[in-house]
């Protein structure tokens, strides 16, 4: 098998006091789309975080490219190739779409190079050119998230976390946002996808894990998942809803 | 009648261009950094001695504004990464830890430039009054003042809505956590700005210590200003300490003129009004 570009080996993080992540391993192959799924409170977005190195784990390692990322800063972590799309899309309010674009590459960040720029961005996303000018504050859902995905390429990661990306967006967005994510993997960007909408991840996932009360209880292609009722009632149940 | 009005609005106003070198820099510090740090009239007074015995020493003024900002932007530095950063964002003790040093820094002061009234000598071209329209005598120093608080607000102005780095600070008022998440050392960006804030501070000094004289407690009354200056702007707001600075100035000026037993009443009464009803400021956001 080919050298794994995210590996997380028995990572236990903690939130606050709250025991979060009880022994998490998982490992992505580069150009990949992996989908955690689960219901909220289960641990998905600390996972994301502790990979981002905002909350690091207190034990286990994290290995990103070959080279662990204990110890390092988020900020180092995002340089190592890694961008996040966070929960809620934390677009900068008093920003301009441009300037939000252009963070990631300024001095400051030490962007990684490739094919993403500002022209690519806007011509990926559109919409965001006829809203160039205006702050961060004032998009709409949709638009933010577009936003939030284009400031992560625009720093060229191997590795862009997605948290939530469906969340509080209307149906036809969900499909855009899930081909949005199929469009970065034939790119060549591998996406570790944070979800509680069954159907998106199911769509565009190569490789799922399913996170219950902090530890995996499943992981496989989605079409073996289909084929596990009692891990899709027991622990998706009401997620499969939607 | 007319007259008097007219030379209390421009005092308000030079007043006002000084309190603004001084609110900005605390103002940008607490909008990124979340430090409040009441040093800060310390920096003012420390940067004017420095800069009064550079003047005295080397005899140029110009010289002794850099020299004033930029040992106060060393102190700051150290001050920040020694003491400030053990706090986190326990504001109760950032305030009680920087009073503390404030003190230390005023007793410093007083044991290297004693306890006497010391004033900044100007340069002599701005030494003398200009004769305004309406035959209004006025002091050269204070006039050119407010072009220089004009100025310095016009560079601060740019720097922070033009520029990338000025993004980077926006953004870091927004949001820490995702600046940090983008690739962006936060805490690089912290020491720039800290430093810029106490350079404003101790040049503050110099530029105020020429015409408000240097003594022993003149941390705590300006202190005082600039508290309410980004009090009223609202916390993290660089065009609201502008507004604020001249809301000060000129409420300061008419106050001590019109009513000046009252002068304090009619700067803080309307203050503890807007408190009442916009706890934020003109431009604060909530947080």
């Amino acid at each position: 098998m080919a050298e794994a570009l995210l590996s997380v080996r028995g990572i236990h993080t903690y939130y606050g006091d709250s025991y979060v992540l009880q022994g998490l391993s998982l490992e992505q192959r580069a150009g990949t789309i992996v989908a955690i799924l689960g219901r909220n409170g289960m641990g998905k977005t600390t996972l994301i975080r502790s990979v981002a190195g905002l909350t690091p784990p207190r034990e286990g390692e994290i290995h990103f490219k070959g080279a662990s990322l204990r110890g390092r800063p988020p900020y180092a972590i995002a340089q190592s190739g890694i961008a996040l799309v966070p929960q809620g899309r934390r677009i900068f309010r008093s920003l301009s779409v441009r300037e939000n674009l252009l963070l990631p590459t300024s001095g400051l960040a030490r962007p990684g190079k490739g094919r993403w720029n500002l022209r690519a961005v806007l011509d990926e996303f559109p919409q965001l050119e006829e809203r160039i000018a205006h702050m961060g504050g004032s998009l709409s859902g949709g638009e933010q998230q577009m936003l939030a995905v284009g400031r992560a390429l625009m720093s060229n990661p191997d590795l862009i976390l997605m948290d939530e990306p469906s969340e509080g967006l209307a149906p036809k967005l969900v499909k855009h946002v899930g081909e949005i994510m199929k469009s970065m993997r034939d790119h060549g960007h591998a996406v570790l996808l944070v979800e509680q909408n069954f159907a998106l991840a199911m769509s565009v996932a190569d490789y799922i894990y399913v996170v219950s009360a902090g530890r995996f209880v499943f992981e496989g292609t989605p079409q073996q998942l289909e084929r596990e009722p009692e891990i899709l009632d027991q622990h998706l149940g009401v997620a499969r809803a939607h | 009648m007319l007259t008097s009005a007219i030379l209390q609005a421009i005092n308000g106003v030079s007043l006002a261009a000084l309190l603004f070198l001084l609110a900005s820099g605390f103002t940008l510090s607490f909008g990124l950094m979340r430090v409040v740090n009441m040093a800060h009239g310390a920096y003012y007074l420390l940067g004017g001695y420095i800069g009064l015995s550079v003047a005295q020493k080397t005899g140029s003024f110009a010289l002794a504004i850099v020299a004033g900002g930029a040992a106060i932007a060393v102190l700051g530095y150290f001050i920040d990464h020694f003491l400030i950063r053990r706090t986190g964002e326990n504001h109760l003790a950032q305030v009680l830890l920087t009073v503390g040093v404030a003190f230390v820094l005023g007793d410093v002061a007083l044991a290297i430039w004693g306890g006497d009234n010391l004033m900044v000598p100007a340069p002599k071209f701005l030494k003398g009054s200009v004769v305004l329209p309406g035959d209004v005598y006025y002091p050269m120093y204070r006039l050119v003042m407010i072009f220089f608080g004009v100025f310095v607000g016009v560079v601060l102005w740019l720097l922070y809505k033009k520029t990338q780095i000025g993004a980077v600070v926006r953004a870091g008022v927004d949001d820490r956590e995702q600046v940090n998440a983008t690739g962006i050392n936060v805490d690089l960006l912290f020491v720039m700005v800290s430093a810029l804030a106490s350079f404003l501070a101790g040049m503050a000094g110099v530029v105020g210590g020429a015409f408000l004289t240097l003594y022993p407690g003149a941390e705590w009354e300006i202190l005082v200003y600039a508290l309410v200056v980004v009090i009223v702007g609202g916390l993290g707001s660089l065009g609201g300490a502008m507004i604020g600075a001249l809301v000060v100035g000129l409420l300061d000026a008419y106050g001590r003129w019109l009513l000046p037993e009252f002068s304090y009443f009619v700067l803080f009464g309307p203050i503890a009004l807007l408190m009442l009803f916009r706890p934020r400021g003109l431009f604060g956001k909530e947080h």
